[in-house]
């Protein structure tokens, strides 16, 4: 009796401790999700803080007068039929100072307002009227509507990086040239236009003409060499240790240090580049041949590490099915290996270009790091890169510099996503039967 | 298969590292060094290629005095530097191995002075420091009441009642640069003596190596941050603390006059005309040295030379002091580029 009431009393149930295993559950999720949370938090806060400084990057304010081209400036003595060494030295600048002191009726002999006026534009006219003048001389004597850039302080103070707050003497910027600004901005002769001179001028010590076209090309230069030489030699070794040679001691060992080497840190690399190009085979300096080798040395472990699970993660059946109809090895792999193990090559190789991409410690060794004002030609030319400019312009004093920081980086962040995006699309693309 | 491609591989890659090295001679200036320096030559170096467009605009690297000097000492010909830029004198040592590498004939070329001047955020009261302040807010041991003590010292009006009540926060140059050296022997050894603490380690039992190396030694708690970076992260520094205070090269300080208000050394406050005449104490030559093997071989290598040194750049009206360089005086400048036509080089003692 006592026995059936007991069982009466307690229905048939186990303990197996289910809303316990569900609260781990819960909280399992809720850690999932912090860790989430606070990845995007901080990536938020990155890219609000670069987007923030750098987009005003992108817009530089311009001055557009008209500008009498006067021949008693550029060639007072009449003799640039026989001599166009005069067209050269010409004193340029002054013929925008004589336009813009015009504009704002100042008197001739005021110098200490003209000084004034001949800070309010970029130095980088002289260069600018020069090739104007040179190609076309029959433009000598007349009047010409000019677009210049306004000088680097004048560009801060428009867009409001200098602190007018502050006592005059304390700052670049007169209370007279603010003036200005507003007077030339209400006729609309001062104006912010998108700054294509970011992506087009090289490196400057001026930062209006400064710009990452030099940077750009020995980036887009690098990266090519390291595509060329990395992806078929990684590639083929890659296959040839994965799929002919014999697992012995030495190929272990040479596993180990391919190993090692992808987590070298990439000074070693520049180190060894100075050795070995630079000084053993006399590649020139700053070049970005050097560069690229030098990366390629570096993005190669990597690229064979991947490339080498990538050929491990196609089923063993399929090569069995292949050799069993009759194809020869290379068939094999070239015809149905290889094509499956495409998607994941193709994701590794162009993670390691825009690993590539982003380096600096690397090129510092091999005089990369450097302020380069032509264009690099070829890839023996001189050239700096992408981060390297960045680097470059964050250690800089003036003002108009901290913006271009910033600019220079979103510029880098979208070459990454779109190569990242690449690598994405590819993948889906040969994943498709 | 194997046995065909590997032997290829290799022709492949001897063409690329072969054809190079023998058909390409250098057609530009490369320059190295300090980067102290650098914004100075990057002017001239521009202005150089403006007015003179049949050379190339000059290739500045940036790395630091040191390695910019090992660098020029590696030998010499194409793929070694032509100029190192320099915020200290070469050492002995360095002229030592260059000699030793085949570089016989350096030139030292002075371009001016690097003034280095204590800020603190914009709006904050006026200061005056001298050496023996700075000593004996920094330094890791000072001397209290006779003895030498670890320093627990928390606020500058501690350390002189003149100054204000805040907390000690000073940003000083890393260990790496070449103003670190000027900070630790023209402040923190000067202010040493003049407190009495040298005599006093000495009076321990140390001998004049140790008791430098003893003043110099900065505290460790955290009041004194050293910068590895730029002035750019000392400026951020003092933005995010306004009651620090940091130190910048003159020309920094110059290109931000609206976030920064400068410091008095001693009575002195820097401006070019106190630093050139030495009334303000901390400031430092600036420096090139020039390989003049290369003079003939590379183009434009003398006229660069040249051009940097006329008065339309580093004289009184040029663009570098524009910049925040302290031009040297007329006399100087002269007898500079007297030396540089005459053509004297270094010698080993």
């Amino acid at each position: 009796m006592s026995l059936l009431s007991e069982s009466h009393m307690k229905p048939l149930t186990r303990n197996i401790g289910l809303k316990r295993r569900y609260r781990a559950e819960k909280r399992f999720r809720a850690y999932g999700l912090i860790a989430i949370c606070t990845g995007i938090f901080f990536l938020g806060a990155l890219l609000w803080s670069i987007f923030s400084h750098g987009y005003s990057a992108f817009w530089q304010t311009s001055i557009t007068l008209p500008v009498r081209l006067d021949a008693a400036v550029i060639d007072p003595q009449n003799r640039r039929d026989k001599n166009p060494q005069v067209l050269i030295t010409a004193n340029y600048p002054i013929l925008i100072r004589n336009a813009l002191s015009e504009k704002l009726s100042i008197a001739p002999d005021d110098h200490v307002g003209l000084r004034q006026v001949n800070r309010m534009f970029s130095s980088g006219v002289r260069v600018q009227l020069r090739k104007m003048v040179f190609d076309n001389p029959q433009l000598i004597g007349t009047t010409q509507t000019v677009t210049v850039l306004a000088a680097a302080d004048i560009d801060s103070a428009v867009k409001g990086q200098i602190n007018l707050a502050v006592p005059e003497t304390k700052r670049k910027v007169s209370d007279r040239q603010v003036e200005w600004i507003h007077e030339l901005a209400a006729d609309g002769s001062l104006y912010k236009a998108f700054n294509t001179g970011l992506f087009t001028f090289a490196a400057s010590s001026r930062p209006e003409t400064s710009g990452l076209g030099a940077a750009l090309i020995g980036s887009i230069y690098m990266i090519l060499i390291v595509l060329a030489l990395s992806l078929p030699i990684g590639v083929a070794a890659a296959i040839y240790l994965e799929e002919y040679a014999r697992k012995n001691r030495f190929t272990d060992l040479i596993e180990i240090n391919i190993n090692n080497l992808a987590a070298v840190p990439s000074i070693v690399f520049g180190l060894l580049g100075l050795a070995i190009f630079i000084n053993f085979f006399g590649l020139p300096r700053s070049a970005s041949l050097v560069g690229g080798l030098v990366l390629a040395l570096m993005t190669l472990p990597t690229i064979i590490i991947t490339t080498r699970s990538a050929l491990r993660a196609v089923p063993s059946s399929i090569r069995s099915a292949a050799l069993g109809l009759g194809a020869s090895k290379i068939q094999m792999l070239f015809q149905h290996v290889l094509p499956l193990a495409a998607p994941g090559i193709l994701t590794g190789t162009i993670i390691s270009l825009a690993r590539a991409l982003g380096e600096t410690a690397p090129l510092l060794l091999i005089g990369m790091v450097a302020f380069v004002a032509n264009y690099p030609r070829t890839p023996m030319d001189p050239a700096t890169a992408l981060p390297v400019q960045i680097y470059m312009w964050a250690s800089e004093a003036e003002r108009a510099f901290v913006e271009r920081t910033s600019g220079a980086i979103i510029v880098l962040l979208m070459f990454l996503a779109v190569m990242n995006i690449a690598a994405v699309l590819l993948r889906r693309r040969f994943e498709q039967p | 298969m194997s046995r065909m491609t590997c032997p290829v591989g290799v022709y492949l890659l001897g063409a690329v590292f072969i054809i190079p090295g023998a058909v390409f001679a250098r057609d530009h200036i490369q320059i190295g060094g300090s980067s102290t320096v650098l914004p100075y030559a990057k002017i001239v170096a521009e202005t150089f290629g403006e007015i003179y467009p049949e050379y190339k605009i000059p290739v500045i690297e940036s790395g630091g005095t040191g390695s910019g000097i090992r660098e020029f000492c590696r030998g010499v010909g194409d793929n070694t530097i032509d100029i190192a830029n320099a915020s200290r004198p070469m050492k002995q040592s360095e002229l030592q191995l260059c000699f030793d590498s085949g570089v016989k004939n350096v030139e030292e070329i002075r371009i001016g002075y690097d003034g280095i001047v204590f800020a603190t955020s914009i709006g904050s009261p006026d200061w005056n420091l001298t050496p023996q302040d700075i000593y004996r807010a920094l330094a890791i041991k000072v001397i209290i009441d006779g003895k030498v003590q670890p320093n627990w010292v928390r606020k500058w009006n501690e350390v002189n009642p003149s100054l204000p009540a805040w907390d000690i926060a000073a940003y000083i140059p890393g260990e790496k640069h070449g103003t670190r050296e000027v900070f630790e022997e023209k402040l923190m050894l000067n202010g040493c003596k003049a407190s009495g603490a040298f005599d006093a380690l000495k009076v321990s039992g140390m001998g004049d190596k140790a008791a430098s190396a003893a003043c110099i030694a900065i505290r460790k708690d955290g009041k004194a941050i050293d910068i590895d970076g730029d002035y750019s992260e000392t400026l951020a520094r003092l933005a995010a603390n306004r009651t620090g205070i940091g130190i910048f090269g003159f020309a920094f300080y110059e290109n931000n006059t609206d976030l920064l208000k400068i410091a008095a050394v001693n009575n002195v406050v820097p401006t070019e005309e106190t630093i050139v005449n030495g009334k303000y104490m901390i400031s430092r030559p600036l420096f090139f040295y020039v390989k003049k093997a290369h003079f003939g071989i590379i183009p434009g290598l003398e006229e660069y030379i040249d051009f940097f040194l006329s008065d339309q750049m580093i004289g009184p009206d040029g663009p570098l002091v524009e910049y925040g360089l302290v031009a040297t005086s007329e006399a100087e400048r002269e007898a500079q580029r007297a030396a540089f036509k005459e053509g004297k080089t270094m010698t080993l003692p």
